[in-house]
């Protein structure tokens, strides 16, 4: 590799937003026909390096050149008409658009301002063949997955006959058999000299799939690596800058005494609850002081689930009682009554207000319950919030800058402080470590444990099934939108087995052990 | 996820959902012109329809260009006042005795301009376009009275033979003018939507800003381009109302602006933008014709009436839209 020339050098590359310096003079190289994976925890800066080199945003200084140019893009426009084309972790395609429009706006082939609309539909059935996606390209995008929807930004991106092409995040809400076909493309894209950048979370795909790894923390550069010189181990303590333990600790905390907790008092019992056209009738008994793990495949229902614990919709199935005492859960204020807290999945839209601060959205929740003619006496207020900001790491540690300012771990920190000083007494959690790094996904998942010895009930959903095996007293499995099966998460549990039961629906008595 | 959502389970007789509104008002107008029929003898004379299109024609152009701004997102509510002021003001540049070609340029340069600044205000200042079209607005129906107070009639030549001209078949069944004008509207309006990248990208608008941007469209320029095209629209409104009024009138075309709005809206675009065509709009402000000719017909009922039965119908395809957005979900 070194006697060829990079496709792209960053040099030296600095960006400061109020309050927080994001990138400190970083360096970066890209060699054609690679996978290069861009490594960090939240917050160290991936996403303005990105940003920068696409003209999102405009660096402070350092230089970028792209073969052999000095470039400076204004926008994601130029950038694209250069060759420097991004896939976004969130789809940004226009859902009320046919297939092949989102593969070709902007680029429509044109007869004298006319679009040749055949000629465009076959163009795109023929790229979207080549990555061997057979739909029908003039059905409207929204009618297709996330996965499809994600392909076909692929497509779009490559068609701009791009020599740098940037994958921020792609298979955070794919599945496997999705993720391998994903990768099967990027292997392809890579042999025809394409240079990628593979922005990720999960380390096995890095693994998987590219040839060499660059590493920040904190907006500086920890170092490149080829990846066969930097084993799984290096990479994780070089993200976080230290050695981690945590992990393996919380294995032997969990497998507490389930026997005990299973004997107190139900906090919350479900029986037949369901909603039409949602997820059918299910029975669920969570105690306090009980982790209950909820795993299933996306869309099997899971946050459906959550959603009517909460009162967010409402059932027309069935009883819920909460210590024992009947109930109905009608909207989530009488859900919060019950101290009953959700931290829902989606925490950009549904959850924090980007342009207040941390600690106007950690007093949020607290607020509400209060009442507003009630207000926090400002000490109070710094006091707890100083406390959470703390406790959860959440950085910067500066709690008047804006949510929006903080990276993606550190707002569903944010997010957790607010329902934490709510002290409740069951904490639905849902997806709280998707999208973030391994050194916040352990101090989340310590925090949980914590929470549960100190007796409070979490309800705790998550698309990572080693997570929900590590964490819970008990798994309820979601398949079709059905809880299909209970299991007392005790030694006779594995992956293997929890994975089978999604897979076929019905309860799986493990391989024999003798 | 599973494998069968790869394909979106398709049979030949299902109608492709963007299509139900459309459809809808359709049927609805059939329906209508149907009742007429069955009720009125007269009715079922042709010319019934063709006076339909007469009385709306100009109501038809403003349509084609408030459908441009609502599939963006947005509203324009300056339409109605631009409507007055550039009958206004072609009476007045006539009455002083212009000659009428340079009258028409002149009016068909005010409500594009007028549109134009609306469109950067909205975008430069990021600005709801509904307070923008608002001040629009008021300015426009200022600009009416700063004209003339009274109502300027209009004798000039090429004014009154637009206005009496017919074009129609042996049998003495007839179109004017403006009929033929709006079509031509139409026809381009439609074209530039489905076959131009400024008609593209005014659906990518609507659907999603951020992703729009992120694509690498043209927002801003795209932006200013619906209003200046919706104040276009007006103009030539404006035009085709003083031909059919013969004057320039003050007070005229107020609250048309809401008119025109609900004729797009019960034609099946979507108010929050994406979504819409110009044949539905064109099925709107039928629907709205022949609204009034039946009551008209009837002769028995309030004019009101037309007002009462298009809130119920809007409050109808407001749900039918909101149902529609909810089964996709």
């Amino acid at each position: 590799m070194s006697g060829r020339q990079p496709v792209l050098t960053m040099t030296a590359i600095s960006k400061s937003f109020p309050g927080v310096r994001a990138l400190d003079g970083v360096d970066f190289r890209l060699f054609p026909g690679e996978v290069h994976a861009l490594m960090g925890e939240n917050g160290a800066g991936k996403s303005t390096l990105i940003k920068v080199l696409t003209g999102v945003y405009a660096h402070d200084a350092g230089s970028i050149d792209l073969a052999g140019q000095q470039v400076s893009f204004t926008g994601p426009m130029q950038a694209a008409a250069a060759g420097v084309s991004t896939v976004y972790q969130e789809v940004n395609l226009c859902a009320n658009l046919s297939v092949a429009e989102n593969i070709f706006i902007g680029r429509e082939p044109r007869t004298l301002g006319a679009i040749r609309w055949g000629e465009m539909r076959r163009r795109a059935r023929d790229l979207l063949t080549k990555l061997d996606l057979h739909i029908d390209v003039t059905q409207l995008l929204g009618t297709y997955s996330l996965a499809v929807q994600q392909m076909v930004a692929i497509a779009r991106a490559i068609d701009i006959q791009a020599r740098v092409l940037i994958l921020d995040e792609p298979t955070s809400s794919l599945d496997a058999t999705e993720v391998e076909q994903l990768f099967r493309i990027m292997r392809q894209l890579r042999d025809e000299g394409i240079a990628i950048i593979f922005v990720t979370h999960f380390l096995d795909q890095v693994y998987g799939i590219a040839d060499r790894i660059t590493v920040l923390r904190n907006g500086r550069l920890v170092g490149e690596y080829p990846i066969a010189e930097l084993p799984q181990l290096a990479l994780v303590e070089k993200m976080i800058g230290k050695e981690l333990d945590v992990l393996e600790s919380l294995d032997e905390q969990s497998k507490r005494d389930v026997r005990a907790i299973e004997a107190g008092t139900p906090f919350l019992q479900a029986d037949e609850l369901g909603r039409k056209g949602s997820v059918a009738p299910f029975s669920l008994t969570i105690h306090s002081g009980e982790v209950v793990g909820l795993a299933g495949l996306l869309g099997s229902g899971r946050t459906e689930v959550a959603r009517l614990l909460f009162g967010a919709d409402r059932a027309d199935h069935g009883r819920i009682a909460v210590d024992g005492k009947p109930t109905a859960l009608r909207t989530p204020i009488a859900a919060i009554g019950y101290d009953i807290a959700f931290c829902s999945e989606n925490r950009r839209t549904e959850g924090l207000v980007g342009e207040l601060s941390v600690r106007e959205n950690i007093i949020l929740a607290m607020q509400a319950a209060r009442g507003w003619l009630r207000p926090i006496p400002r000490r109070r207020q710094d006091e707890l919030v100083d406390k959470y900001v703390k406790a959860l790491s959440i950085r910067p540690a500066d709690p008047e800058i804006p949510v929006r300012n903080l990276s993606g771990g550190n707002q569903q920190k944010v997010l957790l402080a607010r329902w934490l000083i709510t002290e409740p007494r069951l904490l639905i959690l849902d997806e709280p470590t998707r999208g973030i790094d391994v050194g916040a996904k352990a101090e989340i998942q310590k925090l949980v444990v914590q929470l549960s010895d100190g007796g409070m009930a979490v309800l705790f959903i998550s698309a990572e099934l080693e997570e929900v095996l590590r964490l819970s007293h008990k798994i309820a499995v979601m398949r079709d939108r059905q809880l299909v099966t209970e299991l007392a998460n005790d030694d006779t549990v594995d992956a293997d087995r929890v994975m089978q039961t999604i897979a076929s629906g019905t309860r799986h008595e493990g391989p024999e052990k003798a | 996820m599973t494998t069968t959502s790869l394909a979106p389970t398709r049979a030949w007789w299902r109608i492709p959902q963007r299509y139900v509104p459309v459809l809808a008002t359709l049927t609805l107008l059939l329906v209508m012109y149907a009742v007429g029929v069955s009720q009125y003898r007269a009715f079922s004379n042709i010319q019934v329809v063709f006076n339909v299109f007469i009385d709306n024609g100009f109501l038809l152009v403003v349509a084609v260009g408030m459908t441009f701004v609502i599939l963006t997102g947005g509203i324009d509510l300056s339409v109605g006042s631009v409507v007055a002021m550039t009958a206004m003001m072609s009476a007045w540049l006539l009455q002083g005795g212009m000659h009428p070609a340079p009258v028409l340029l002149i009016a068909l340069l005010v409500g594009p301009t007028l549109g134009f600044g609306m469109g950067c205000v909205i975008h430069f200042f990021e600005i709801q376009p509904f307070i923008v079209t608002l001040a629009g607005m008021f300015f426009a129906r200022g600009m009416c009275t700063f004209i003339s107070k009274s109502s300027i009639p209009i004798t000039d030549p090429f004014w009154t033979s637009m206005a009496q001209e017919r074009i129609g078949d042996p049998k003495g069944n007839f179109v004017s003018t403006s009929v033929l004008i709006a079509f031509v509207v139409v026809l381009v309006g439609a074209f530039v939507l489905a076959y131009t990248r400024l008609g593209r990208n005014v659906y990518a608008l609507g659907g999603n800003q951020q992703s729009a941007l992120l694509m690498g469209l043209p927002v801003g320029r795209t932006k200013i381009a619906v209003y200046a095209i919706s104040g276009l629209c007006s103009a030539i409104g404006g035009i085709l109302l003083s031909f059919y009024t013969l004057s320039g009138a003050p007070l005229i075309a107020v609250g048309m602006e809401l008119d025109v709005i609900a004729a797009v809206v019960i034609g099946g675009t979507v108010l929050t933008g994406g979504s819409g065509y110009v044949f539905g709009t064109v099925l709107g402000v039928l629907v709205l014709g022949v609204i009034r000719t039946l009551i008209t017909f009837d002769g028995s009922l309030n004019s009101w009436w037309t007002k009462i039965v298009i809130g119920g119908l809007l409050f109808a395809f407001i749900l039918l839209q909101r149902l529609i957005g909810i089964r996709k979900k």
